[in-house]
This record gives C-alpha cells, sequence and structure tokens, in this order.
C-alpha cells in the first residue's frame, strides 16, 4: 500500500505497473483527478494528511478484496489541466477495485485535511466544501452502497 | 494547562496566524470549550468560532466532534471544511 503526499507529478502507468505484480491482480481500476481550468493553491496538514489518507486505505481493505493499492495526492501550486490526486486499487476481480476506488476517493474528498485555493483573475478564494461531496462519502455508511444522486 | 493549537487554509488567514502554544483556564477540557474560550477573544476570532461558522477540528491530528476531550500537551487543530481530491 503506497501513500505519498507530493508536491511533484506522478504517471499513472508507472503506479498501475507497481500494483499489478501478485499473481492474483486480475483487475486494477484508478481514478486521477485533475485541475480544471482554474489555477489553484492546494494546502494540506503534514502528518494527519497521511494518517487520515492510511485510515480510509484500511477501511476501504476490509470492506473488499484489495491486494495493493496507491493513493498520490499533490500539494502547493497547481495550473489547469495538472494532475491532482490518484487512487489505484487491484484485486482479483473488477467488483471489488471499482468499488474500493471510488470508496477511497469520496472520502478523501470529505477525510483528508487538504484545501484549495483558487487564483481567479478578480482575486484569490478559497474553494468552499461541496453538500454533494459530503453525501457522496455518506452513500457508503449503510453497509449497501446507493446510487449517486 | 497548555495545548498546541493550529489554524489551517482560511481560518489561518482570517486569524493572521499558523497557531500558539495557550495556556488554558480550568474547565477548557473539550473542543466546545475551547472554541468558545477561542471565541471570547473577541476581533477576528469571535467570527470565526461563531455557532454559525463551519470550523472542523482534529486533535492530535484526528478528527473529532465537539464534545471530545482535550488534555494538556494535544495538538488541537482547526480549519475549514475539507476540499481535496
Amino acid at each position: 500500500m503506497k501513500i505519498s503526499v507530493q508536491a511533484e507529478d506522478f504517471d499513472l502507468g508507472a503506479e498501475v505497473r507497481k500494483i499489478s505484480g501478485e499473481k492474483t491482480v486480475g483487475a486494477v481500476a484508478s481514478f486521477v483527478g485533475v485541475v480544471r481550468e482554474v489555477p489553484m493553491t492546494l494546502e494540506h496538514y503534514p502528518g494527519m494528511t497521511e494518517a487520515a489518507i492510511r485510515k480510509i486505505v484500511d477501511e476501504a481493505a476490509a470492506r473488499w478484496k484489495v491486494t495493493d493499492c496507491s493513493v498520490i495526492h499533490r500539494y502547493g501550486a497547481l495550473q489547469p489541466g495538472d494532475q491532482i490526486v490518484l487512487v489505484a486499487v487491484a484485486s482479483a476481480h473488477r467488483g471489488d477495485a471499482f468499488a474500493a476506488c471510488e470508496f477511497v476517493m469520496d472520502y478523501l474528498k470529505t477525510q483528508a485535511p487538504f484545501w484549495k485555493k483558487e487564483h481567479r483573475a478578480e482575486g484569490a478564494q478559497w474553494v468552499e466544501a461541496r453538500a454533494a461531496d459530503d453525501q457522496a462519502a455518506e452513500r457508503w455508511q449503510d453497509g449497501s452502497r446507493k446510487k449517486a444522486g | 494547562m497548555k495545548v498546541k493549537v493550529l489554524f489551517f487554509a482560511g481560518l489561518r488567514e482570517q486569524l493572521g496566524t499558523p497557531g500558539e502554544e495557550i495556556e488554558l483556564p480550568g474547565g477548557v477540557t473539550t473542543v466546545a470549550a475551547l472554541r468558545s474560550h477561542l471565541r471570547g477573544r473577541g476581533g477576528p476570532y469571535e467570527k470565526a468560532f461563531s455557532d454559525k461558522a463551519l470550523v472542523r477540528t482534529a486533535v492530535n491530528q484526528d478528527m473529532v466532534q465537539p464534545a471530545a476531550r482535550i488534555k494538556a500537551g494535544d495538538e488541537v487543530a482547526f480549519f475549514p471544511p475539507v476540499t481535496g481530491g
């Protein structure tokens, strides 16, 4: 299980190869978040960030059969088109890989201490949390996953 | 007792400091009590820790609810709802 909070960019292909080595792996599901049109700066809480992601990954591994996974989240100054976050999950079958990958992403959005500040022409502004992100995380709580709204 | 208080993101900017060590009066033993203690400082603290303000708290780097207890030496971080991913 790899967890990295870093300023540097990452390579999806390389990360997928790193977690696909086991002979029992039959599926790798991955998600990459990308900066849309506005440049931004990402702040985080060093120490807590890694611990919070570790907790989310452990919870995913307790719910689904996860052979290996990689979570990378960047911080610092990012430009439109830059990659922000990577979640890749390797499993025997796609069902576990897809579900665990989506679960980690949904929880990361509401539990990992990152904050985005957008730099628009009219000035810099902190991004406000979205209720939709809370709802996406909450739908995992009753055990059976509901469809995203 | 003494605790280390940290502020992040918009809250840090609003208060003009990343945090400090503070000596708490007796009776301030929960996150909620610490919030009202900070609110009582007035100025930017009054607004930042008002009942309406969406402030999240972590004690020793673990997210907690307002009823959570704090003890001497704890690291108590306050921040807005997170927006990563």
